[in-house]
């Protein structure tokens, strides 16, 4: 038997303006409002509307087929805002009993890696906000673009989780397979059950980022071709975790790609091998048992070659930012402002780092395709001049 | 492979970015070992024994440079008007020597012409390789002597110099002729071949993109010795004080700088047509005393600029590449540049805003000088980056360009080269082109 869990992120930043020296004491207006509403509503229509009109018709006719997803806390508040229709095709994803809805930090931020108190608050946002939404409480914890270390799940598990999602990467499982559960390296003792989900990132990527290039020996990637490799795992595997961004669909794989035929007709194929079956993390986690432990001593990511955390503190600008950021949380918290600290919170979000990723020449390409502004200088430029406006607004009130 | 080339400039006696280049190239042909010939105009208040000293000290490996001298008065960057101002201050040179210089600057490139086809006839050579439009005449006369294919380098057109205030027509009909006349084109930038395509409708297949690099060097300067920085921040205007420069655009900003921290200083180096005018804005603008004007920088001062400043500007309103701002990388100077330039286009460690956009440039220039992991940031991976930029990369292009040109000469071999030395008949139809330009100019 081999289970195909499928789980798809859904996110979008509060991108910030380009807010000059000049603006520091006299523009408190952070986010440029305008252009988060355009890019949402283009994400809206080429991604999140029709795929979910795809997973809908889906879901209905298979009643086998489950996926997960998990949604950052700002792009829900951003569907709320700008596109509510958005928000309510989702709801009705959920409402079919077969989606199951993680847990992560609200504003999809950093803040386990800087602040455990600010990292819990997050989670705890993040579910009551899920609770609001969809009326369900998550079980699953995934953290911010799949960063784990043993730490992690010490703290998840203390926290009630059943489990946790993270990258299957290479230095990790040093030749163990990614396709069954493992334990992290240690779980508090009233939660000695926790299990690690791994992503299969070959698989994962063949859909998320191969789908549509040329030059890709197996393009063009067929349903019958991608359900034999996952037939292929049958015997040697117990889950095949298939984990991406749900702007995949669409956005980042463009229609003509031939994307949603593919999402359209895949249930329908896999189920077709009796041994095949779709599952969600919890599902997965209830079913099947751990075969090993992992021992991840240093924080881990999906992202970039290096899986690890370059991306978002690889360099010295980042790592002063996120610094000058979480300086202040004290003062913050201690204002009893809920308005400077909703600001400072969306500034923890963690594609402001991402930025000001300095990681060019290789697959630092992508970080460039996805830079709202001139590159990672402006974006750090900007970033500065926001806390240091938000620390005067601090100071002045002390 | 022996290319015979034609210039109007070379360091030391060189006012702008086109003498470095084309110092920079020679030394990278040389390495990639093809012998240049360089013929330059010789400067008549300039003593040549030390120039030529100069570059045969230089080490140019296997391959062969040799420099030859035209008597004129032509220089690097000068206009028509500039011409007429400096062939009057010359009235005073012994009545023997002064027959040597024409009447206006389209008189001297022809008579530069004439000598470059004399040349071409002793020179052996494979390739003829012009920069910018002074030369372009004598490199047509060359190819009409020696049947060689004519590759002209585009470093800069009209309309950059007019820094969109309208172009020389006479300029613009030379420019044109030189680049449908050659076999090939090379541009410094996707910028500058833009603008070829546009304003000189010229086949894009033609047009080769070479870009420029930097010559490295060991001159280092310890921060004690400046004097200027060590109570206040530096940011530094380093080029020719002309409108296609954008220096106004750079007082602006520090005007913007300074109400917000009065404490800084702002250099310009470099001369130019608007260095009077420039220091009278900046008392105009109320910042003077914080607006430095250094004159015109050569050799290891220019280095040491660059080390003192904390920030290198170049606002220019349109540069076909810019050399500047990879000089300053070198000098592990951070660097903010307009948009509007050739170099943007191959560096990313550095700051980019559109020349007009004082407030963006002003914001940047106090984002660079208050945040020091910024600065840091710029400084290291600009170092880094800069490192790639070796003249043995656009050498290689330029080689490359000639071999396909050899090539496609082998192939379409038709042409009875004895034609050609009848030189004398189409020396005069050069003769006859500058004096239909000159008609028009006068």
């Amino acid at each position: 038997m081999v289970s195909t869990c499928f789980y798809f992120q859904v996110h979008q930043p509060y991108r910030m303006k380009n807010y000059g020296v000049f603006d520091i004491g006299k523009n408190q207006n952070y986010f440029d409002h305008d252009n988060n509403k355009q890019i949402l509503n283009k994400v809206a229509n080429k991604c999140y509307l029709p795929t979910n009109a795809v997973m809908l018709n889906l879901l209905n006719q298979h009643s086998e087929f489950k996926v997960a997803y998990s949604f950052s806390g700002v792009v829900l508040d951003q569907f709320q805002e700008y596109n509510p229709q958005v928000l309510s095709s989702f709801q009705r994803l959920v409402e079919t009993g077969q989606v199951e809805v993680l847990s992560e930090t609200f504003h999809h931020s950093l803040a386990f890696l800087h602040s455990k108190q600010e990292f819990k608050e997050q989670v705890e946002l993040h579910r009551k906000k899920i609770k609001e939404v969809f009326g369900v409480t998550p079980t699953i914890f995934r953290n911010t673009e799949l960063i784990y270390n043993n730490e992690l799940a010490e703290t998840v598990a203390g926290m009630g989780y059943k489990g946790i999602l993270t990258e299957g990467a290479d230095h990790i499982l040093k030749g163990r397979s990614p396709n069954f559960l493992y334990h992290p390296q240690s779980t508090p003792k009233e939660n000695p059950n926790f299990k690690l989900l791994l992503k299969n990132y070959k698989l994962s990527d063949d859909i998320a980022f191969r789908f549509s290039n040329k030059s890709w020996k197996e393009h063009p990637l067929t349903v019958p071709k991608f359900v034999n490799w996952i037939n292929s795992i049958n015997g040697n595997g117990n889950c095949v975790n298939l984990f991406m961004d749900y702007e995949t669909f669409g956005e980042h794989q463009w229609k003509d790609t031939g994307i949603f035929r593919f999402l359209s007709h895949l249930p329908q194929q896999l189920l077709k091998h009796p041994d095949n079956d779709f599952k969600t993390p919890s599902e997965v986690i209830n079913s099947y048992e751990a075969v090993d432990k992992l021992d991840v001593h240093n924080a881990m990511s999906w992202a970039d070659v290096e899986r690890d955390l370059s991306a978002w503190q690889g360099n010295k600008m980042q790592l002063s930012a996120l610094k000058s950021l979480y300086n202040m949380e004290a003062q913050v918290k201690n204002s009893n402002n809920p308005e400077l600290l909703a600001l400072w919170r969306k500034l923890t979000t963690s594609d402001h780092f991402y930025y000001m990723c300095t990681k060019w020449f290789n697959d630092g390409d992508v970080h460039k395709y996805f830079n709202p502004y001139d590159g990672p200088y402006d974006s750090y430029i900007a970033f500065m001049n926001i806390v240091n406006d938000l620390k005067q607004r601090l100071e002045i009130r002390d | 492979m022996k290319v015979l080339m034609f210039g109007w400039e070379f360091p030391p006696f060189n006012t702008g970015g086109l003498g470095t280049a084309c110092y920079g190239l020679t030394k990278g042909l040389a390495n990639n070992n093809v012998d240049v010939t360089f013929v330059v105009p010789q400067m008549p208040e300039k003593v040549n024994a030390e120039f030529v000293k100069l570059i045969s000290a230089k080490s140019y490996g296997k391959a062969n440079i040799k420099f030859r001298m035209v008597k004129t008065p032509l220089a690097g960057y000068m206009t028509p008007e500039e011409y007429k101002v400096k062939t009057a201050l010359l009235t005073n040179v012994p009545d023997g020597q002064q027959k040597l210089y024409g009447d206006n600057i389209f008189m001297e490139a022809q008579i530069y012409a004439e000598k470059a086809a004399e040349i071409a006839k002793t020179e052996p050579h494979d390739v003829i390789h012009a920069h910018d439009w002074m030369t372009y005449m004598a490199g047509l006369a060359a190819k009409k002597v020696s049947g060689k294919p004519l590759v002209v380098h585009v470093h800069a057109t009209e309309f950059d110099r007019g820094g969109g205030n309208g172009v020389n027509q006479a300029v613009y009909d030379l420019e044109r002729k030189g680049m449908h006349e050659a076999d090939a084109i090379c541009s410094v930038s996707e910028f500058t071949k833009n603008k070829i395509i546009e304003h000189y409708g010229v086949d894009p297949n033609k047009i080769n993109v070479v870009h420029n690099a930097v010559e490295f060097n060991d001159h280092k300067f310890v921060k004690e010795s400046f004097g200027l920085s060590r109570d206040s921040k530096v940011v530094l205007f380093l080029g020719r004080i002309t409108l296609q420069k954008g220096p106004e655009y750079f007082l602006y900003a520090a005007k913007k700088v300074l109400e917000q921290d009065p404490n800084i200083k702002f250099v310009v180096a470099g001369t130019g047509d608007m260095h009077g005018m420039m220091i009278e804005k900046a008392a105009e603008l109320g910042i003077g005393e914080n607006v430095l004007f250094t004159g015109f920088l050569k050799g290891k001062d220019i280095d040491k600029a660059y080390q003192m400043a904390d920030l290198y500007v170049m606002p220019s309103v349109s540069e076909p590449f810019g050399i500047t701002p990879l000089e300053s990388m070198r000098n592990n100077t951070p660097v903010l540049i307009s948009k509007q330039s050739g170099v943007s286009e191959v560096v990313n460690h550095v700051l980019k805003v559109d020349f007009w956009d004082v407030d963006k440039m002003a914001n940047q220039i106090c984002a660079i000088l208050k945040y020091g992991e910024l600065h840091n940031a710029l400084m290291e991976n600009g170092n880094k980056e800069v490192q790639n930029f070796s003249w043995n990369i656009p050498a290689e292009k330029c080689l490359h360009v000639y071999n396909k040109l050899l090539e496609n000469k082998l192939i379409n071999n038709n042409l009875n080269k004895t034609e050609n030395f009848k030189s004398l008949k189409n020396l005069n139809q050069v003769k006859d082109l500058f004096y239909s330009i000159n008609r028009g100019v006068n």
